[in-house]
């Protein structure tokens, strides 16, 4: 059997043009060209960036694939790609199917069109025949669960019904290969239970999924297969539990080591993120413990310097502090289990006397993330609901 | 059904990947239709009081002057109202079409269908308000019972709008492909739309201008030919047949480059949106 879908050595390259706008204006064009005319663009500070560097990788027909890998591993730019919406920079690919891309639900959708047009507005814009939006329009509209609004413009919708009645269209594309974003569940837990069971019927009924998501658990329950992307290379290809275990094995910024030689009163030479057994990890799970050991340097017969750290989540908040007092040239801090929630963290490290002097500060020395298999909010992390940083320390009575 | 996906190479039209999507035409004309007369208590009656309003301003300011001072071979206010139907075609398909690719780009940005269906059915949409205000031309014949050969007004006004047609969509190709690149478009094509209208002969008749050179000079807008051949369907007034080769060629010149311009750069409009 032919693969349904060939990835053959595909990169992209963008320019990455420091200091210009993300848009030109004319007048930038002509003043650089009259500025220098003989550079093909002013500044000339461009660098090339592979976002995917050459990639290859086969996927047979009826195959749901899980592509996991952090953020800026390039999952994105490849399902764009895939769905045609910006070429390759080189490389091809053979598709043996008709290819449906959901990159965002509800594509299309006009708030001053009413539930019916939008339904047939944004099923053919993902390429459905209007015969099929016929056929499957009442199945739809029944999913969604609109019925008594399907003639009112959108606009009067809640942005839950919008939700669901875009996840509705794009449940019902009958295309051979689907492609989708972290886009699936939606709404409440009662639809995303609905969401769920339709994706399971999609990738048991015999036809190709991609899927891109941070949702382990997600990924896990739908795909057979893994694809493990980092820094635009496939680093693995393996069964989707394979996969997993490698993905949250992996070292990416697990250490900071300190290559300047600086003579301060204290200097940082190390920093890691290790589990219980001192193995080098930057994603753990919510139940795991996360040792970090820092090694300093103490150069002088130093007193009443303090170590401060300060993890804070994606948004740049501060999510806690700890501080203890420099004794050892080797102090170790351990987060307790269960107390981060799922995503992404920085560790930021102060070497001080409190309000007094400064003897160091590193910004996002190190990067980790959690992840959340079993916990009672992880249906959130699939629909982007932010819970918080950390799981409360309470009780209802 | 096996396809490729690989780096943009040869220059190509697209013709059967655009009949592969030909239902999106419809769709996207349809909603653009329905959208802009949305909430509106006259409804598609705009559509037919625009330019009726447009030729009763014209024919109180300029009528009499221009009636006066040149031989017209019909009323002023079907002279204007000949070249304003043609006109809106253009003015609104051009600014609709210019526009698009800004307008629809959180379409673009997630989802892959042949481009050029959004500036086309920019036109259609165009089109679609022509047909209603050509309700109101028929009327206006009717009441000043202007004597017109059926044949000759059945060949030369569909030529008339063909042309439009061709200028329309060329130009407003090549500006969408501009302006998704260049937001200083965005302001630019209102200026321009209110500048050739002043250049075309829409509200006065080009036997005003004696000087040869200035004439060449206005007949290179390719709106030029389809505004004369409009009025030409009407009364036969003879056409300068070189100022209409030169308006002719520049509308097709224009097809082409807007055209292959916005093929060659659409595969990026994504990355740029």
């Amino acid at each position: 059997m032919k693969p349904i879908l060939e990835i053959q050595n595909i990169s992209k390259k963008f320019r990455i043009q420091h200091e210009t706008q993300p848009y030109l204006s004319l007048r930038d064009s002509i003043i650089n060209t009259i500025k220098s005319p003989f550079q093909k663009t002013a500044g000339s500070k461009d660098e090339d960036f592979y976002a995917l560097n050459n990639i290859s990788f086969n996927i047979m027909p009826g195959e749901s694939v899980g592509i996991i890998g952090k953020n800026g591993a390039g999952k994105s730019t490849l399902l764009k790609i895939l769905s045609k919406i910006t070429p390759p920079s080189s490389g091809k690919i053979i598709s043996r199917g008709r290819i449906a891309s959901l990159l965002e639900v509800g594509t299309g959708f006009h708030p001053e069109l009413s539930g019916r047009e939008n339904i047939f507005m944004n099923g053919s814009i993902l390429g459905m025949r209007k015969k099929e939006i016929l056929k499957n329009f009442d199945a739809i509209v029944d999913f969604a669960g609109v019925e008594k609004f399907i003639d009112t413009p959108l606009k009067h919708y809640s942005s839950g019904m919008q939700l669901r009645l875009a996840f509705a269209v794009a449940a019902f594309l009958e295309n051979e290969i689907l492609i989708i974003d972290e886009v699936l569940a939606v709404g409440d837990a009662e639809f995303q239970k609905k969401c769920m069971g339709k994706m399971e019927d999609v990738t048991h009924s015999g036809r190709t999924v991609l899927f891109v998501s941070h949702n382990m658990g997600i990924v896990t329950q739908l795909c057979s297969k893994g694809i493990y992307l980092e820094r635009g290379i496939v680093k693995k290809e393996d069964s989707i539990s394979n996969i997993i275990a490698q993905y949250l094995h992996s070292e990416d910024n697990a250490s900071f080591i300190n290559e300047t030689k600086t003579q301060q009163k204290i200097d940082l030479l190390k920093v890691q993120t290790t589990n219980n057994n001192t193995e080098l990890k930057s994603t753990f799970k919510v139940d795991e413990e996360i040792y970090i050991p820092f090694k300093l340097r103490i150069n002088a017969n130093n007193s009443g310097y303090s170590l401060m750290i300060t993890i804070t989540n994606l948004l740049k908040s501060p999510v806690f502090s700890a501080e203890t007092i420099i004794d050892n040239e080797d102090i170790v801090l351990k987060i307790n289990k269960h107390f981060l929630t799922e995503g992404q963290y920085n560790l930021s490290l102060r070497i001080h006397i409190p309000n007094k002097e400064l003897v160091h500060h590193y910004e996002d020395l190190l990067t980790f993330s959690i992840i959340d298999l079993q916990s009672d909010f992880m249906i959130y992390n699939v629909n982007n609901y932010f819970y918080g940083s950390v799981f409360g320390n309470y009780e209802w009575l | 059904m096996e396809y490729e996906i690989r780096p943009k190479e040869k220059l190509n039209l697209g013709i059967a990947e655009l009949w592969q999507y030909r239902e999106l035409f419809y769709f996207f004309t349809w909603r653009d239709i329905k959208v802009k007369y949305k909430q509106t208590v006259l409804g598609f009656l705009w559509a037919i009081l625009q330019p009726l309003i447009m030729t009763m301003l014209f024919s109180f300011s300029l009528g009499k002057i221009i009636s006066n001072n040149t031989q017209l071979n019909m009323p002023y206010p079907l002279f204007a109202l000949s070249g304003l139907i043609v006109w809106n075609i253009f003015s609104s398909g051009l600014s609709g079409a210019g526009n698009s690719m800004v307008t629809n780009s959180n379409i673009i940005k997630k989802i892959y269908f042949p481009r050029l269906i959004i500036p086309i059915s920019a036109v259609l949409v165009s089109l679609f308000d022509f047909i209603m205000a050509f309700i109101i031309f028929i009327g206006m014949l009717i009441y000043y019972q202007t004597d017109i050969h059926i044949l000759n007004f059945i060949i030369f006004f569909p030529l008339s709008i063909l042309i439009t047609c061709i200028s329309t969509f060329g130009l407003g190709c090549w500006l969408a492909a501009l302006n998704i690149k260049y937001r200083d478009f965005r302001y630019i094509i209102p200026f321009m739309i209110q500048g050739l209208l002043f250049l075309t002969p829409v509200i006065y008749p080009l036997s005003l201008i004696s000087n040869l050179k200035i004439k060449y000079l206005l007949a290179l807008n390719p709106m030029y030919s389809a505004v004369e051949l409009s009025r030409y369907a009407v009364t036969t007034k003879p056409l300068d047949s070189n100022l209409m080769l030169v308006s002719v060629l520049s509308a097709i010149l224009f097809f082409i480059i807007g055209v292959f311009y916005f093929r060659k750069t659409e595969a990026y409009f994504a990355d740029l949106a």
